[in-house]
């Protein structure tokens, strides 16, 4: 795909959501986009410049904004919801599960500064319970893109999608593994990088860590598939039974709690399809702190060496059933 | 000037069958609610059958009003109001949370067609209510927002947060029913968690404040004639009603208000009301075919 991995083009994939709604204002006049109290943070500033007619402030009310989101949905608006993904998730979890989602309106959640890579924030502002929780809802849809342009194009997707959706983004600025003309549909995986020993399951930033982790195998003659699991729900279960077939060990890499996450989703659907020996690199049960994004990142467990080191084991188990 | 042209009489008729209606039903499902529902009825009455713009026979009807019951648990009079309005067969209220029929326990958009957004956990109508009243001002659409709650339920935080945005967005299109019966499940409101002084509170909010008697249907026709009158900011009307009104052993009693009537005690209820279990259940299992109430559909 030609990224230089060493190097790569760094972008904010905040921003990638920012344009996905400048791109959506222009096109279609029923989407709106609520805020609350976060404009900048979350990007949403660029849609309230150019559309002030269609951008709600409501201010420090996460809980009345998921519900006023449901309101205006229900009048046929298309709303966009953005706050940090620690709120968005978990203050107003149960008005996404009653309202939002048991009604199943078209509501769609912009989670910001999702994962420990928020940085100098800490662990109150590090939201890494979202796919576990938003996974457990009937009728939601879970989104991690890995980019700025998977951030931007699954934006511009969830607008036509008839139920609601939360997408998961990041603060800092993060490797481009994608161009503006990857494909991208919800529910179905990105192929990044094809190979037979062992698979990486991937989402968000650790799309990237993965490729780098998979070219450090390569050179040590190991045939690693990368797989982008942007949407942890609706899961891809027939790439994933592929890859476990094919590939006969899995390696699943999120920046997320260990429970209930992408790593948790994969095991769940490879048990039952086609069960392989499997390693999950994630967050280990624990609250973030305070730090630079890559020292939190090294810290946790969660770079590519870390990848590299769950394959051996993963590899391994592999050789030894 | 009533929308289905009816009297003051004929309205409080409607409301004598509504509350028998809820009766009957809870005695049928013996599971579900009793007190709010029948304190509820009589402005549920007023706001069914000659304040709302609704169309049982067009679900879909973008002229329509909308309304949203933030109390979920008053089904049995949300339902019997639907069915008696012409949304379904009265039958139907038989089945009330049953495995087999189309009435939850807690309102459902897509078991039952004709409610606007599923409810059930508390605080959260009013926020539903504000994101359609404000959508409907962005399309500017001519349409009215009605949203009940209850008044143990104003103990919930996200009450104030929309009571807050509602009054920011100067939603004069909104209007607010509390159900002011001073019962909740553990016993009086002011004991359990004091919310008095309510209409300040809605005052130092920005709204407008109506107190009206919930069981006066003049005076709670001439409510709703000033909530919708009043322009610049939401209104609510403070509706003060009685906990199991209608049913002399209910009355003013919380221990009423998550519980169901044996079927004894319905029937005992329903003679006080000049019919009885068996006679009203009959006419629910009669009623087959969804009927639209006279003039339905039209805004006068």
């Amino acid at each position: 795909m030609g990224i230089d991995l060493a190097k790569p083009e760094m972008k904010r994939t905040r921003e990638g959501f920012g344009h996905g709604l400048m791109d959506l204002g222009q096109k279609r006049l029923d989407v709106v986009v609520l805020v609350g109290d976060l404009s900048g943070s979350t990007n949403v500033s660029f849609f309230a410049e150019k559309f002030p007619d269609r951008f709600i402030q409501v201010g420090v009310a996460e809980q009345n904004m998921m519900c006023v989101a449901a309101g205006l949905a229900a009048t046929g608006k298309i709303p966009f919801l953005a706050t940090y993904g620690a709120f968005a998730s978990c203050r107003s979890a149960d008005q996404m599960r009653v309202t939002v989602a048991y009604t199943d309106l078209p509501v769609k959640i912009g989670g910001a500064h999702g994962g420990i890579s928020v940085g100098p924030d800490g662990a109150t502002h590090q939201a890494m319970e979202e796919i576990a929780i938003v996974r457990s809802i009937p009728n939601m849809k879970m989104i991690v893109p890995c980019d700025y342009w998977e951030t931007r194009k699954a934006t511009v997707a969830a607008a036509d999608d008839p139920h609601p959706n939360y997408i998961r983004f990041g603060r800092e600025p993060v490797p481009v593994v994608t161009g503006p003309d990857t494909p991208f549909t919800i529910g179905k995986a990105n192929l990044l990088r094809e190979g037979s020993d062992l698979a990486i399951i991937a989402c968000g930033v650790m799309v990237y860590e993965a490729l780098v982790a998979a070219q450090e195998l390569e050179s040590r003659g190991i045939s690693v598939r990368v797989l982008n699991m942007h949407t942890v729900k609706p899961l891809d279960h027939e790439a994933i039974a592929r890859a476990a077939r094919e590939c006969g060990a899995i390696v699943t890499a999120e920046e997320h709690q260990v429970h209930g996450g992408l790593g948790g989703a994969v095991a769940e659907s490879v048990v039952q399809a086609h069960p392989v020996p499997m390693e999950l690199v994630a967050v280990q049960d624990r609250f973030g702190r305070s730090g630079k994004q890559e020292e939190l990142m090294t810290a946790f467990g969660i770079k590519a060496p870390d990848v590299v080191r769950a394959a051996e084991r993963a590899l391994s188990r592999k050789r030894t059933r | 000037m009533p929308r289905l042209g009816m009297t003051v009489r004929e309205l409080q008729e409607r409301a004598l069958f509504v509350r028998r209606d809820i009766v009957a039903l809870l005695a049928r499902s013996q599971s579900g609610h009793s007190g709010g529902p029948l304190s509820s009825t009589d402005f549920g009455t007023v706001l069914f059958f000659h304040e709302m713009n609704v169309n049982p026979r067009r679900l879909d009807d973008p002229a329509r009003d909308m309304w949203h019951f933030s109390i979920g648990h008053v089904t049995p009079v949300i339902y019997s109001l639907m069915g008696e309005r012409g949304y379904f067969p009265l039958v139907d209220l038989l089945g009330f949370r049953q495995m087999q029929g189309h009435l939850q326990g807690h309102p459902s958009k897509h078991d039952t067609p004709g409610i606007e957004v599923s409810s059930g956990s508390l605080g959260q109508g009013l926020s539903v209510a504000c994101g359609m009243a404000l959508g409907s001002k962005m399309d500017g659409i001519e349409r009215r927002v009605y949203c009940v709650m209850g008044d143990g339920e104003q103990q919930e935080g996200q009450i104030w947060e929309a009571a807050m945005f509602a009054a920011h967005y100067k939603l004069d299109n909104l209007c607010a029913v509390i159900d002011y019966n001073r019962k909740q499940i553990d016993g009086d409101v002011q004991d359990v968690m004091g919310i008095a002084p309510l209409a300040d509170k809605w005052r130092g909010f920005n709204w407008n404040v109506i107190d009206a008697d919930g069981h006066d249907i003049p005076a709670l026709l001439a409510a709703f004639d000033s909530a919708r009158t009043t322009r610049g900011k939401p209104s609510v009307i403070l509706a003060h009603t009685v906990m199991g009104k209608g049913v002399s052993f209910m009355e003013d009693d919380y221990k009423w208000h998550g519980i169901p009537p044996s079927r004894d005690q319905a029937d005992q209820a329903l003679r006080e009301m000049g019919t009885s279990l068996e006679e009203w259940t009959s006419r629910l299992e009669r009623h087959t075919q969804a009927e639209v109430a006279p003039g339905a559909g039209a805004r006068s």
